[in-house]
């Protein structure tokens, strides 16, 4: 059974006597990938916020494991271009005292495909560059959950995908519990074992394909999103290459499929 | 002329160090104009230090240490834009000390060394202060540089990494606040602000580390001194304009200068 890593009951935010966020309770274990959808102004940021401390709740309890090490992939980094800081630099400034072994830090970064990046100033580097930059800096301290706010945004397309089964992967070396905003229904149901989804409170939460029949999400994406969520469902034992062609044989074995 | 010029020119680079690093930070964090409030608010604090009848020097970084703490508080909370508060306190400040000055009709308090600083003036009693200062000044920004580069880059990585954001922004506010106060010998109030900017921005086209830019950027607050004290020698000109006009010309024969590499 796998080991809760954070739990969260009736959380409540307000801002300006507007409730944020309101009675919203989760769970999250480790080895697993929760996702957060919802529509614009549902809060997914405020409830991260939250959890990670950076937001005082107005109501509601956080209960977290002892010493849980958290890492976090912000939206976007808004750095000045006043400040002259290069890759390497920005990775060195998130190294702590629980800095992955070296042969897994090795890994990651030809995972996330930076190395060639290192001597760049962080102001060159692209969308899809800076997210990769900014997921491996989140997990240099071998976290216990990782909590990634939107992490294919500025991505293309094609480098979405990848960027999925990236963060599948970094789930599959370390071990540790995912918890991912995002807005994609499609890939969201390709690399999730759990689906929260928020519209200031909690409408439904499952295993994608329990969600995708919630009449709730229908409400809120359309029978288009839940058929990104149905569709997955007869395709889970495959995998796509960055072409969408199915590569056989290749099939992660963290999920837990039907 | 060597028994002249030597503690003023002493101070002054003593003070261009520590501008230098702390320039760069604000910079970084586009503060330039909460440097001039604290600017504009150390003329008050030298005109209620006379009121109270303490010691000047005192009184303003006392004065400027309490604002500085204060606008930690009142930006983090929000209540109007930041630029709208700063311009309320900065103006008002500037204007409530002058008006405060100009009561006293005996005129205790020089005020054009106060506007445009008296760089000539400092003497050996004053090296004391200058030199504990910059040392202190300097000392905290090598003892947290690692947490406040982080605070800068992003708050939010760094209070997830065990950074102490609002302890950061307090140190940074406090430590800019002091160096107001002693720079305000130098430049004055209304040009301490480019003593902290024009190094550090002409540093910028230079670095490639923010420790670079931290080192260019004394470099560069110290040719100014330098330079600005040689034209102030050389053509009788006002000491401190000399120096922020030595600054600007750097920057901008530095900005003409076509760039070799990107960094």
């Amino acid at each position: 059974m796998a080991e809760g890593i954070l739990s969260a009951r009736g959380l409540m935010v307000k801002r300006n006597r507007r409730k944020l966020i309101h009675d919203v309770s989760l769970d999250l274990q480790a080895g697993q990938i929760t996702t957060l959808i919802g529509p614009n102004g549902a809060g997914k940021s405020t409830l991260v916020r939250t959890l990670l401390g950076l937001q005082k709740a107005s109501a509601g309890t956080i209960t977290k494991r002892p010493d849980l090490r958290v890492g976090y992939m912000p939206q976007k980094l808004n750095l000045e271009s006043t400040l002259p800081l290069r890759v390497q630099r920005f990775i060195d400034l998130g190294l702590g005292k629980h800095r992955l072994p070296k042969n897994l830090l090795q890994a990651m970064f030809q995972a996330c495909r930076i190395e060639h990046l290192l001597t760049q100033p962080m102001q060159y580097l692209s969308g899809g560059e800076t997210q990769r930059v900014l997921l491996l800096r989140s997990l240099l301290n071998s976290p216990h959950l990782l909590i990634l706010d939107e992490p294919v945004q500025g991505v293309d397309i094609a480098g979405q995908a990848d960027m999925y089964q990236l963060i599948v992967n970094i789930r599959d070396q370390l071990g540790c519990g995912i918890l991912m905003i995002s807005h994609d229904l499609h890939m969201v149901a390709a690399a999730t074992d759990q689906v929260i989804c928020l519209n200031q409170h909690v409408c439904c939460s499952g295993h994608p394909q329990q969600v995708s029949q919630d009449p709730a999400i229908v409400e809120l994406f359309g029978n288009q999103g839940v058929s990104a969520l149905a569709v997955y469902n007869h395709q889970h034992n495959h995998h796509h290459d960055s072409q969408g062609t199915i590569i056989p044989g290749h099939h992660h074995g963290g999920c837990e499929h039907d | 002329m060597i028994e002249l010029l030597l503690w003023p020119w002493l101070g002054g680079m003593l003070i261009a160090v520590a501008t230098g690093p702390l320039g760069a930070f604000v910079v970084w964090r586009r503060m330039a104009y909460f440097g001039d409030t604290l600017a504009h608010a150390a003329l008050l604090g030298v005109a209620l230090g006379w009121i109270l009848q303490i010691n000047l020097n005192l009184a303003v970084v006392l004065f400027c240490l309490l604002l500085a703490i204060l606008l930690s508080t009142l930006m983090y909370q929000r209540i109007i834009a930041t630029d709208t508060l700063l311009g309320i306190l900065s103006h008002s400040s500037l204007a409530i000390g002058l008006v405060i000055i100009s009561m006293f009709n005996d005129q205790p308090v020089d005020l054009m060394a106060m506007l445009f600083g008296d760089l000539l003036a400092l003497g050996i009693d004053d090296m004391a202060w200058i030199s504990i200062s910059v040392a202190l000044a300097l000392g905290v920004l090598a003892w947290f540089w690692r947490p406040l580069l982080s605070h800068t880059i992003c708050p939010e990585l760094a209070h997830v990494e065990g950074v102490n954001n609002n302890l950061m922004r307090t140190l940074l506010f406090v430590l800019i606040a002091m160096v107001i106060a002693i720079a305000m010998k130098v430049v004055g109030v209304l040009l301490i602000t480019s003593l902290l900017i024009i190094p550090a921005a002409s540093a910028r086209r230079l670095a490639s580390t923010p420790e670079q830019m931290a080192i260019w950027a004394s470099l560069f607050g110290c040719l100014a001194i330098t330079g600005g004290m040689s034209l102030s020698w050389y053509y009788d000109s006002p000491a401190g304009p000399s120096v922020v006009v030595v600054a600007s010309a750097t920057f901008f024969c530095l900005y003409l200068w076509p760039r070799q590499q990107p960094q």
